[in-house]
């Protein structure tokens, strides 16, 4: 990376990588401005950019009138709970896949790895169903579930890209030592793991924080998260574009923030080591 | 090397995974196709029996079977081409040694993360709306008579907020496969003089074409399916119905189940097709 450029042809590069830059992050941008308008100044003509009198109203208003905190915590509960249930269930299958492959290891990856392309919709009505029989539609735990088991392929496959860069020798030594199974995974592994769990942790929540199919399908009022909760400003609320504008941007600020620390995992977890 | 013991031990940690997702796999699509080959109307009647492939032939004859092909294959293809080609040229430009790149990564790659739901009403209301959007503004400004995307021009506007959100991912994925060029490469072809569109042709362009593949697969199975940007923009209005919305609108607006599950055992088939070649190069990397 060590290319030596004239400086004009350095500024040049600057600029335009600016410019787009601030292109294409503009709709947040103009989005995170807006929530601090008031209605009138969110719609005058023509547009205010900085020079309008900030406030905070918007925020105080979408938290009283829809009690954004309910679905906030919703939000979180789902994304965290199906995140951490399935690095729980991930994390044994991934280990014994990296450490202890067997011929049929590479099958097992790919078939995994295929249950993720099946359309949501072609099961929509079966997850339904079963949904409405075990009473669970519009509940956390039923979403969790699902989101789970959506996000399951894609858990193991970056906890085996993760396991399989541990050298083996060390568990192997660990192992001649007499450590057991289960100290081999809690005082050797685990340590080394933490990196790459963390990562996987990370992509998994931004994935399913943003998860919008099944959550808009299979939740009503109660157990409704954020992205239902922005989906019921469609119509009439949306065209009140400051507190549309103040619900977005709570909506999304957490995530965003995750997802810059993440930019580097998502190349991996979303590739599944295609590229590198 | 992995004693007999561990080789069970592994196979037991590797159940709970195994099982559930293949619960997950076989238990729903079962019901699909169980469902597929019988007329099933939940509210108006419940199970009228079987009817073997009629619902696959309805589906196929109704009106609006084509239309949704049609727009299924313009969004994907226009998505695709638009983020396939902007996201090598971000990414050639991304990098080019500049100040404040880390920055400058940081703002393209923000749209990613910004849930579907959101981006789209963002678009729709305060970018596209005909009388208070930023457009319409921008429209005026210029002398022109506002457009009412949405509903003229329709697809174009679902082909730019998707596009807007998976610019980033291209991008992404791009740049790191740029980096990881051998520069001596590129060095060695200046010196020889090779013009830099030579240099992009016959270097980076060849080096980026597994990238590419990967992104069109991964971008193909993900844009096959989307749904929120249209459920609440135009809700499959304007010529936006994809087969992903009319079969939701089939099984969960109309519950008509039986038809709408022989759509969903299309769309399974359409994805898997597109789904075999991406596991093909994931699979040859497996072995590297």
């Amino acid at each position: 990376m060590a290319r030596s450029v004239t400086p004009q042809r350095k500024a040049f590069n600057t600029a335009a990588a600016w410019a787009v830059g601030l292109l294409i992050f503009f709709p947040i941008l103009w989005t995170i401005l807006t929530s601090f308008k008031t209605e009138a100044q969110a719609i005058n003509d023509p547009p205010l950019f900085f020079f309008f009198d900030w406030t905070l109203e918007n925020y105080a208003v979408v938290q009283e009138r829809s009690d954004y905190m309910r679905f906030l915590w919703n939000s979180i509960a789902i994304a965290g709970g199906s995140t951490l249930l399935g690095i729980l269930v991930a994390i044994p299958a991934a280990w014994s896949m990296a450490f202890v492959p067997s011929n049929r290891t590479k099958d097992i990856l790919l078939w995994m790895l295929s249950t993720k392309m099946l359309p949501a919709v072609g099961v929509l009505y079966p997850i339904y169903l079963i949904f409405i029989r075990l009473g669970i539609l519009d509940t956390r735990s039923g979403l969790i579930v699902v989101l789970m088991l959506c996000n399951l392929p894609i858990i193991v496959w970056m906890l085996y890209t993760y396991f399989k860069e541990i050298p083996g020798e060390i568990l192997e030594a660990a192992r001649m030592d007499g450590a057991t199974l289960k100290e081999e995974i809690l005082y050797v592994l685990t340590p080394m793991a933490i990196p790459g769990i963390a990562s996987t942790l990370l992509l998994n929540v931004i994935l399913a924080w943003n998860e919008a199919f099944w959550t808009l399908n299979l939740t009503a009022a109660k157990a409704a998260p954020l992205t239902a909760f922005i989906a019921s400003y469609s119509s009439p609320e949306g065209l009140f574009y400051a507190k549309l504008s103040a619900a977005s941007t709570m909506a999304i600020a957490p995530i965003l923030i995750l997802g810059w620390f993440s930019q580097k995992q998502l190349v991996r977890g979303l590739t599944f080591g295609a590229v590198k | 090397m992995a004693t007999q013991h561990s080789r069970s031990a592994a196979r037991l940690m590797m159940a709970p995974a195994v099982v559930l997702l293949l619960g997950w796999m076989l238990v729903p699509l079962t019901m699909t196709l169980f469902f597929s080959f019988k007329k099933y109307l939940p509210l108006r009647g419940g199970d009228l029996g079987w009817v073997g492939f009629d619902n696959y032939i309805r589906f196929i004859d109704s009106s609006a079977f084509w239309p949704s092909v049609q727009a299924t294959l313009v969004i994907v293809g226009g998505v695709l081409a638009i983020t396939v080609v902007l996201g090598v040229a971000l990414a050639l430009l991304l990098d080019q040694p500049m100040w404040g790149q880390g920055v400058v990564r940081i703002l393209v790659i923000a749209p990613f993360f910004v849930m579907p739901t959101v981006s789209a009403l963002v678009w729709k209301n305060m970018f596209m709306d005909p009388v208070n959007g930023l457009f319409a503004h921008l429209w005026k400004f210029f002398g022109a008579e506002p457009i009412s995307w949405l509903s003229e021009a329709s697809m174009q506007s679902i082909i730019l907020i998707v596009s807007w959100q998976w610019l980033p991912f291209a991008t992404l994925i791009l740049l790191t496969a740029i980096q990881s060029l051998d520069s001596e490469q590129l060095e060695a072809a200046e010196m020889d003089g090779a013009s830099p569109v030579a240099r992009f042709g016959y270097i980076i362009l060849p080096h980026l074409g597994r990238a590419i593949t990967v992104v069109v697969l991964i971008q193909t199975i993900f844009l096959l399916s989307i749904f929120a940007e249209i459920f609440v923009t135009t809700q499959g209005s304007f010529g936006t119905r994809t087969l992903t919305y009319l079969i939701f609108q089939r099984v969960l607006e109309s519950q008509n189940v039986g038809l709408g599950s022989a759509g969903g055992v299309y769309a399974i088939i359409l994805a898997n097709i597109v789904a075999a070649f991406l596991m093909r190069i994931v699979g040859k990397n497996l072995d590297a």
